[in-house]
Parts: structure tokens; C-alpha cells; sequence
């Protein structure tokens, strides 16, 4: 207990030197998000304290030190956390490499890529994009046609890929290859590492009805992949891609921006909008509603810590990250409609004059990707009722 | 207030299980139901569940009780709900003994909670007059009379009150109709002249009983909390209520949820199992995440309560809706999926609706405290 008094102490006395002050304050829009790699643009502060945390291994605190991590122990990371809150730091990287390929990595990589990898990704120098969906394989991943052909020491990857996050601003990507179309589907599919700088990639933004385009078509054609960069067997991609997901899954659907309990309570903006008559919401109706919602968003923020508290004495609940991904973006999007109701017509607001202006309306626009996003609430549903519940198959 | 089980808990937990199963499972609801006994429960059932420690699970270990807390008073009224166990648990060892130790003297508690714990004195709460909770709405009055007060007035829904051998009683000593000010608490001898008790047999086959009070005489002695004062009172007693209905309707929930999970398995139609349609599969796994949320909610409430968190009403409210309208869905998705089985009598499914329906009802539903916890929010 000492220890880890110790080493609270030591924390908030390095972050309390080391933490910018720029990086204390509310990320305002996705512009403040530092997501690393080759190509990205770095305000002083940003660059500091991501080399900083990245150093001691704090972005990923709780990897072994050897591969970049922090080697820090789950108490002790808890308190790392803590000290992180207390001073409102921004995280100093958003990261598909840690949130999703970094674990697949541990768990999947051969020790060459381990050393490879995950301290690049630990530091912020490479930033990842994941290259899953393809036009005629969305919900139905397995059916990818993306090949990968063994020609030498290389493979020769062919096809095309959709949805790919930030495609257009990854400096590498893991993606799911056919290795072996005469199989079955599941059985053909290999999990390849690859730099987006190489020849035949080619990427195109799809803007969305936000306006925005975090996503991107990814076109390969004849690009040659060092055989040594397959991560795992051959033909064993899927258990890596599935294993993936659960780490996606509970990214997307646990994160702060989706369900999250009482932040920014929608009721507190409400109040703010619309105000009290006689110490209550002067609209009834909506207060029914956002109450009713707000009930809902507490209860999944208890669930969400009952399954953290559950995990640490060693319980576990099944196919859990199918239902933070189905509850949590469902209650994402009821919150954003609810925003866009209270404010009324200024939440309509596109372009103008004003700072804000359209991020209310992006915002409830982007929410409805939530759900169909790294598995639709259909595909979490169906998994929910085979894996936990066991219903049989059609 | 880790959301998770402490070892002791889940001893407790397996033996509630257990025991409910065994001594009071769903077909001695039944028997009960078809023989309209004239208890409502099984008086042996309770003098067990006193030496199991149930009865006085919230009685301090000083006056003979386990002292285990809310989380465990849960758990028992979770294995209650999942067997649709009749026991007067609510309305003497949850509410009763939540005012006594709340607000009794030495004396009264000296008095009454040895015999709670031991299964022999029997209590209930009468406080709800209008037939939608409102615990402020109270026109009973409490008029001074001699060294104490007379009682007058009409108490509706008086959860065991056909058995109960001492009643608690919310009367006004001040105050208007709705005015949380001016309700005192009175501790009322049920065969006291002038006491009327009517026994409701309920669509859950439970008991609730309307009781008229005419010129009650009270005695200073049985005057429970402060004068004018009660109102407060019977706010902890009634958030203990609800965390712990919430537990029974969880039990209702989870029991009704695997009834029906089951019975997807082994029926056939269209040559197939039920439980392959998707239109079937979406439904019972979107309700899976709903019982888990509604688990959550109420875990917390009982955490809250043991440790005597300053949020413990807001959870209290939070548990009491999230689960009413948890229970809700689960019992009529139960007797849906059922198909036309579910709506017989011979089968047990529709039982497990009415109680939902019956508990939702108890101390505020999710109107109620959903417009509860945005007072508390302040909007």
C-alpha cells in the first residue's frame, strides 16, 4: 500500500513538471485530438507532452517495458489514470495501434514484431488504419476478396478496401487478406501488416453526410508485401480479426464520446436552453424524455464499472464487448438526437460566423455511423444471441 | 463501493437461492393462489427464513438480527423474485425494520426488532392514501388526545396489512394535504379499537389491505421519529423499499428471461426451433442487455445504502425505475414469446407479469421517480 502511495506521489509530482498546460484544458474539437505518426502536425505542446508520456511508456502503461510500455501494474495504472483526471490532461495520443492492433499484437506477434511495432506505436510515431470492410464484405467480413498471392519472399496484395478510418492519413495498415480462396471463408484469411507509402496503395476520401470524411476507400493494386509481415499463420487471420473487434468493440461502444453516463449531462444543457418554470424543465415533454434517457445512460455507466469491478476479482462476462457496442451507440445516438431537439433551431446551424457553428449538427450526424461501425447493432445482436444466450442457428 | 459481491455475499446469495427454491417455489405460489389461504404466505416458510437470518437480515446484531445490510437484503429479495416467494420480507424485515432503526427509541427498538428477527411480530407500513404513490399526500390526521393522539383516516394498499400485528402509520399532526411537513409516524397496535382492516386479494395473488382508522387512541410512547418530522423518515423507509422491490423485480426479470430463453430452445415451428428467427434473436438479446443494465442500477442502490452514501436516494430511484421498467419488458416479452401458452392459467409464465406489474406499481414507477430524479438534478 506504501508503494503505491510512493509511487502516486512520484506521478503527480512528474506530471505536475511535465504536463503542459495547453494540455490541460478541454478538447474542444476533433482538431485537438493528436493522433501521431509520419504526417501529423503537432502543436508545440502536443509534441512535448507526447514525447514526455511516450517516453516513461504512459501511453501505454500497462504493456511490458521492453516493448515501449510502461510495465505498470493494474493498481498502478488505476493511479496513473487518477492523477491523469485530477489534472484534466488530455490524453496525449489517440491511437488504433494501441486501442486495437497493440493487444492483437501482444497476443498474435511474433517477437520480431513486437519489437517492431508496438514501441513505435507506444511513442505516437506510426499511426495505424485498419483495413477490414470492403465493398461486397461489410457486415459479411468473412466474404472478403482482398487476395494476397505468395510470389517469393513477397505477397502480392490485390483489391480494395472501404470504410478504412483516416485512411488517407496512416502511415501503415493491418489488414485482412484471402490467402487461400479455395476454402472456406473463414478458413482462407491471413492478417498482413503493411506501409501505406507502399507502390499500388491508393486512397480516396468518401465524405459522409456530416460533411466530414474520417473514412476513405483504400485501392491496392500488385503492392508487394514482405512475407514476414503476415502477423500469425496463414489462414488464421479471422481469430486474429475477431479478437480485434472485441478490442474495437468495446472502444466504440465504452468510449467517452458514446453513452458514457452523466458527462455533459444532457440535462444540464437543457436547463441552460431551455429553462425552469417553477424549479422544473419548461417543456414537459422533453424533460420525460431526457430523463427517461438519462436513466438509461446511468445505468449502462454502472454497467460498464460493475464489468470493470467484475474483471478485477476475476469474473468474467460473455461476448461483453457486443453489448457495450450495441447499448453504448444506441444510447450515443438518443443523446444526440435529444441535443439536437433542445436546441431546436440553432442546432440546425451549418456554416456562420459563430466557432461552433455546425458541430452540433455533425456531431448528431456522425453518431449515426456509431451503429453501424465495427459491427451494425444487427451484427452484435446476432453474436449476443449465439454466443450468450446460445439460441440456435437458422 | 466496488460493484461486485464480497465473498459473505455470495454465501448469502447461493443459500437465498437455495432456500426459496426449495421451501418456496413458484407452485406454492400456486397452492397458495388456488386455496385462497387466508395467511397469503406460509408462516412456516417465515419462521425458516428468521432462522436462516432473512428476517432480520437489516437488524442490528445488538438486537439479535445478522446485520448484513441492503446489498444481502437484495439478494434475498432477487431469489424471492426469480420464485415468486410470498413472505411478508418488504413490508416487516425491509420497511419495518428500516423505520425502527431509522427513527425508533431505544425502547421501541428494544421492544420490536428481537422479535422481527425471530420471525414472531409482523409489521406494515401504512402510508400510501391516493392509488398512485405519493408519499406527501396524507390526510389521515393525528389530533393531540389525552398523553398522546387520535388517528383518523383511510390507508389504501397496505402491503400485509391483513396479518400485520403492528402498523406504521403516517398521519398529519400539521400541515396541508401534500405538505411533506407536518406527517408524523405512529406505531399502531393492529387490534387497537377502532382499527378496520380489509383484506385485497391483488392480481400478483398477493396481500394488501385497506385500512380505516376511527379515533385510534395512541399512546406519546408510540410515536415513531419526531413530531412532524415523519416525512423524511418515510423517505428512508421507502428508498429502502425500492432498492430492495428492485431486487425482486430483477429476480422476476431474470427468471422470466430464462423461462422464455429456454422455451425459444425447445419449441418447433415452421420445422424449426423458435429461437433460430432473428426477428426473435434481436428481441431476447436487446433484453439481455436490459436486465444486465437494471442489475447494475440496483447493485448500486443496495452499495449505496450500506455505505451510506448522501446518493443513495437518487440510486434508490434510478434501481426502482430502471428495474420496474426492466420487469415490465421482460414479463411481457415472456408471455409473448410464449405464443398462446404464456396466456394460460396451468402455465407459470403469466405469474411472473403480474407480480412485475404489482411491484412497479409499489412505492413509484418510472414516471414517479423519473420525475423524482430530475427534481434531484434540478430540472
Amino acid at each position: 500500500m506504501t508503494d503505491l502511495e510512493g509511487f502516486r506521489a512520484e506521478t503527480r509530482a512528474w506530471l505536475d513538471a511535465n504536463c503542459p498546460a495547453e494540455m490541460r484544458t478541454p478538447i474542444k474539437s476533433d482538431d485537438d485530438v493528436c493522433w501521431g505518426g509520419r504526417k501529423a502536425e503537432l502543436t508545440e505542446a502536443q509534441r512535448l507532452w507526447l514525447d514526455r508520456m511516450g517516453a516513461r511508456g504512459w501511453t501505454v502503461p500497462e504493456w511490458p517495458a521492453e516493448y515501449g510500455g510502461g510495465g505498470l501494474s493494474k493498481d498502478e495504472a488505476k493511479v496513473l489514470a487518477d492523477e491523469l483526471r485530477r489534472i484534466r490532461a488530455r490524453s496525449p495520443l489517440a491511437s488504433f495501434g494501441i486501442w486495437m492492433l497493440g493487444p492483437a499484437l501482444l497476443k498474435y506477434g511474433n517477437e520480431a514484431q513486437k519489437k517492431e511495432h508496438l514501441p513505435r506505436i507506444a511513442r505516437g510515431e506510426i499511426r495505424w488504419c485498419q483495413g477490414y470492410s470492403e465493398p461486397g464484405a461489410g457486415s459479411d467480413l468473412a466474404s472478403l476478396r482482398t487476395s494476397a498471392i505468395l510470389d517469393g519472399d513477397d505477397y502480392v496484395v490485390n483489391g480494395q478496401k472501404v470504410w478504412t478510418s483516416y485512411a488517407d492519413k496512416a502511415d501503415w495498415i493491418f489488414c485482412l487478406v484471402r490467402t487461400d480462396p479455395t476454402v472456406a471463408k473463414h478458413l482462407g484469411i491471413s492478417f498482413l501488416l503493411f506501409d501505406m507509402d507502399s507502390p499500388g496503395v491508393s486512397t480516396s476520401p468518401i465524405k459522409l453526410i456530416s460533411g466530414a470524411s474520417p473514412f476513405c476507400q483504400t485501392f491496392f493494386d500488385n503492392v508487394r508485401v514482405p512475407k514476414q509481415n503476415l502477423m500469425g499463420q496463414a489462414g488464421k487471420g479471422w481469430d486474429i480479426a475477431k479478437y480485434l473487434l472485441t478490442h474495437e468493440r468495446e472502444m466504440i461502444g465504452g468510449s467517452d464520446s458514446t453513452g458514457g453516463g452523466m458527462r455533459d449531462g444532457v440535462s444540464q444543457i437543457a436547463k441552460r436552453q431551455i429553462g425552469l418554470d417553477a424549479a422544473i424543465l419548461a417543456d414537459t415533454g422533453l424533460r420525460t424524455d431526457i430523463v427517461r434517457h438519462e436513466i438509461n445512460a446511468w445505468a449502462f455507466a454502472l454497467t460498464m464499472e460493475r464489468v470493470k469491478d467484475e474483471a478485477k476479482a476475476g469474473q468474467g462476462v460473455g461476448a461483453l464487448s457486443s453489448m457495450l457496442k450495441y447499448y453504448g451507440t444506441e444510447l450515443n445516438k438518443d443523446r444526440l438526437q435529444l441535443l439536437m431537439s433542445i436546441n431546436g433551431s440553432d442546432g440546425l446551424t451549418w456554416d456562420g460566423e459563430g466557432e461552433r457553428d455546425g458541430d452540433l449538427a455533425r456531431n448528431w450526424l456522425r453518431t449515426r455511423a456509431n451503429s453501424i461501425e465495427g459491427g451494425t447493432s444487427e451484427i452484435n445482436l446476432n453474436i449476443i444471441a449465439k454466443r450468450v444466450l446460445e439460441l440456435p442457428g437458422a | 463501493m466496488a460493484l461486485v459481491l464480497s465473498d459473505d455475499q455470495k454465501m448469502i446469495r447461493d443459500s437465498a437461492d437455495g432456500f426459496f427454491k426449495t421451501e418456496a417455489p413458484v407452485a406454492q405460489h400456486r397452492q397458495l393462489r388456488d386455496t385462497a389461504d387466508a395467511t397469503g404466505f406460509d408462516r412456516n416458510v417465515w419462521a425458516k427464513m428468521a432462522d436462516m437470518g432473512f428476517a432480520g437480515v437489516l437488524v442490528p446484531e445488538e438486537h439479535g438480527g445478522a446485520g448484513f445490510g441492503h446489498v444481502a437484503a437484495g439478494l434475498i429479495m432477487e431469489a424471492m423474485g426469480r420464485n415468486l416467494s410470498a413472505a411478508p420480507m418488504l413490508s416487516t424485515g425491509i420497511l419495518g425494520v428500516t423505520a425502527l432503526n431509522a427513527a425508533g427509541t431505544p425502547e421501541q427498538q428494544a421492544k420490536y426488532l428481537p422479535l422481527i428477527a425471530q420471525g414472531q411480530r409482523l409489521l406494515a407500513l401504512a402510508a400510501d392514501e391516493a392509488a398512485r404513490h405519493n408519499p406527501a399526500h396524507v390526510t389521515t390526521t393525528a389530533t393531540p388526545s389525552g398523553n398522546g393522539f387520535k388517528l383518523n383516516g383511510v390507508k389504501g394498499f397496505v402491503l400485509d396489512g391483513h396479518v400485520a400485528d403492528t402498523l406504521i402509520v403516517a398521519a398529519r399532526t400539521g400541515g396541508d394535504d401534500k405538505d411533506p411537513d407536518g406527517i408524523t409516524l405512529f406505531l399502531v397496535d393492529a387490534k387497537a379499537a377502532g382499527v378496520d382492516v380489509e383484506r385485497r386479494s391483488m392480481v400478483d395473488s398477493r396481500n394488501a389491505a385497506r385500512i380505516t382508522l376511527t379515533d385510534v387512541q395512541v399512546d406519546g410512547a408510540d410515536v415513531l421519529g419526531p413530531v412532524g418530522g415523519g416525512f423524511a423518515i418515510l423517505e428512508t423507509v421507502l428508498d429502502a423499499g425500492r432498492a430492495c422491490l428492485a431486487a425482486e423485480m430483477l429476480g422476476v426479470s431474470s427468471e422470466s428471461f430464462d423461462r422464455t430463453i429456454d422455451y425459444l430452445k425447445q419449441r418447433d415451428q415452421f420445422g424449426v426451433k423458435i429461437g433460430s428467427f432473428q426477428a426473435l434473436q434481436h428481441r431476447a438479446a436487446h433484453l439481455f442487455c436490459e436486465v444486465e443494465l437494471a442489475r447494475s442500477a440496483t447493485l448500486r442502490a443496495l452499495t449505496a445504502l450500506d455505505a451510506r452514501d448522501e446518493r443513495a436516494t437518487m440510486f434508490a430511484s434510478l434501481a426502482k425505475a430502471k428495474s420496474g421498467e426492466v420487469a415490465k419488458l421482460a414479463t411481457n416479452e415472456g408471455v409473448q414469446m410464449h405464443g398462446g401458452i404464456g396466456m394460460t392459467d396451468d402455465f407459470d409464465i403469466g405469474f411472473y407479469m403480474k407480480r412485475a406489474r404489482a411491484a412497479q406499481e409499489t412505492f413509484g414507477d418510472i414516471a414517479f421517480h423519473g420525475d423524482r430524479l430530475a427534481r434531484l438534478m434540478g430540472y
